[in-house]
């Protein structure tokens, strides 16, 4: 196999100068190409520091971060990010929010106006494919949390990125549209050339999508142990309600529950 | 701007023969029920002319007067209207100015408050001495004591941009020129427009204090004058005229923050 997309090498990350908050501490962590992980643990256990640093927007004091063979000193654009908040600009209309990205990526602001139509053209395919077709001349005040989610990702894919991560995307929904969003999500990891980085609190969503699921302890973060996920894709919903499924939840359950008792 | 109707249309009832709409009709109706209390109250407490005059006698002064009237109030108008849009091209600049760093908010904005804490009628013989009397430091006063709120409110509008938003263009190379123009001047827009309501009536103000103290024109002189001369009600009657357009000028600007950023009225900014 190939070397890893990202790497991420005994990594020390401490907020606010030398006697500030340790949020990891000893991180290793290792993604391949195409691979789906997710990422699970307590609360506050640097999840998020996780996602900064892998992205660029944070660097690490002590150890080395390398995405797509590079070390990371300045944020890496290779990278799509959704929140659980997607923070679309009430201004734009749904559409113009995703084309966003498109006019910041150094490789894409410069044909975008005279590409426009070709851009445009595969941001509606983008949306057809989440299932909001049609609904690109809208206003994000317009649609309803589980769109404006939606919309969201399409927003992270616009500019075809080869990590897409994802910080807790659907905290906020209710569970039904959460299980709908769980198999959009499914679908654009197998049709489309894209690694994923999915950080969660539902450890239900971890096992239900990734390849493998990652446990991190409570902080100073670090990783504590690595899951392969055995079902085989494309997984169903149904899966959801196997023993061998519920059985792994609790195992990862478990774990969580002890680091955060060791805290 | 186009707003959608989401309501759901339902069956058309039956039109009534007639029905007042009071909402509509209640700000004319409590114009005119203050000025009969007034009409009423000078009439049964007896009071002079020369203290407390009756609408009905300022309105008189109005058509009196009419011609020096009309020809101060557009001076004042003049005046403030200049001052106020160049405190709105200098408060727009200095407000995303201020917003663009930390550092330079942290340094100015104590500065902006000890300045706007001064009474800018004391400014006034100062900017005589500089400009003389008249025109400029009428246009000088309404500038200086309307840009504040115009600052403040670009700089909050900027400063209160999503950390997630920034975190996502960040992420893709954005600089800050980028995140700027992308994100914080169009967050900015409501804010801006909102504080120009403000600012506009603060302009009034501002110019009549200028014209009261040092102008041989517009309403501030003209009440001063008039003042001098016991002729109280044509005092009455340019604060009468100072009001009309002050609320004239109000509506103007709700007006034009309805029509700039409506999406403003329909969305959830702050969350």
């Amino acid at each position: 196999m190939a070397s890893p997309l990202v790497s991420i090498e005994n990594v020390d990350m401490r907020y606010g100068g030398p006697t500030g908050t340790l949020a990891v501490s000893g991180l290793n962590l290792k993604i391949n190409r195409g691979e789906f992980v997710a990422v699970v643990g307590p609360s506050g256990c640097g999840k998020s520091t996780l996602m900064k640093l892998t992205t660029g927007l944070h660097i690490p004091q002590t150890g080395a971060v390398i995405v797509a063979n590079q070390q990371v000193t300045k944020p890496v654009s290779i990278v799509g990010m959704a929140f659980q908040n997607p923070t679309m600009l009430p201004w734009r209309t749904t559409l113009e929010n995703i084309l966003l990205p498109l006019e910041i990526v150094e490789r894409h602001r410069h044909r975008l106006r005279s590409h426009k139509a070709e851009y445009v053209a595969k941001a509606e395919k983008l949306l057809e494919t989440v299932g909001l077709k049609g609904f690109g001349e809208k206003f994000p005040w317009q649609l309803s949390g589980g769109m404006q989610q939606r919309a969201n990702l399409c927003r992270a894919l616009i500019h075809e990125p080869e990590l897409l991560m994802l910080d807790e995307p659907f905290g906020a929904l209710d569970a039904f549209t959460r299980e709908e969003l769980w198999c959009v999500i499914r679908d654009l990891h197998a049709s489309q050339d894209v690694t994923i980085v999915l950080v969660t609190h539902d450890l239900r969503e971890s096992v239900f999508l990734a390849d493998k699921v990652v446990v991190m302890s409570a902080r100073p973060g670090r990783v504590i142990s690595e899951h392969v996920v055995p079902f085989e894709r494309p997984r169903q919903l149904e899966l959801l309600y196997e023993p061998a499924f519920n059985e792994m939840v609790q195992k990862l359950h478990g774990e969580i529950a002890t680091a955060r008792a060791a805290a | 701007m186009t707003t959608l109707d989401t309501t759901t249309p339902v069956a058309v009832p039956p039109k009534p023969a007639f029905k007042v709409d009071w909402v509509r009709l209640a700000p004319f109706l409590y114009t005119v029920g203050l000025f009969v209390i007034w009409e009423i109250g000078v009439r049964i407490s007896g009071l002079p002319h020369t203290i407390l005059p009756t609408p009905t006698r300022v309105f008189e002064a109005i058509i009196q007067y009419w011609s020096p009237i009309w020809k101060n109030s557009l001076q004042t108008l003049y005046t403030t209207v200049l001052g106020f849009m160049i405190a709105v091209v200098a408060g727009l600049g200095i407000g995303l100015f201020i917003g663009w760093s930390r550092t330079i908010y942290a340094g100015l904005y104590p500065i902006m408050v000890g300045f706007n804490a001064i009474p800018k009628v004391a400014l006034v013989p100062i900017l005589v001495i500089w400009f003389g009397i008249g025109t400029v430091p009428a246009v000088l006063t309404a500038f200086l004591i309307s840009f504040f709120p115009i600052v403040v409110n670009v700089a909050t509008g900027l400063a209160t941009i999503e950390p997630e938003t920034e975190d996502v263009l960040r992420a893709l190379g954005a600089k800050k020129m980028d995140i700027m123009l992308k994100v914080g001047i169009p967050r900015s827009m409501p804010y801006f427009f909102g504080s120009l309501k403000v600012a506009i009536t603060l302009a009034f103000v501002g110019s009549v204090v200028s014209e009261t103290v040092a102008s041989n024109s517009g309403l501030g002189n003209m009440m001063a004058s008039a003042q001098s001369n016991f002729n109280v009600p044509l005092v009455f009657a340019g604060l009468l005229m100072l009001a009309v357009e002050g609320i004239a000028m109000y509506a103007l600007m709700a007006w034009v923050e309805k029509r700039m950023t409506g999406w403003a009225h329909r969305s959830t900014m702050a969350n």
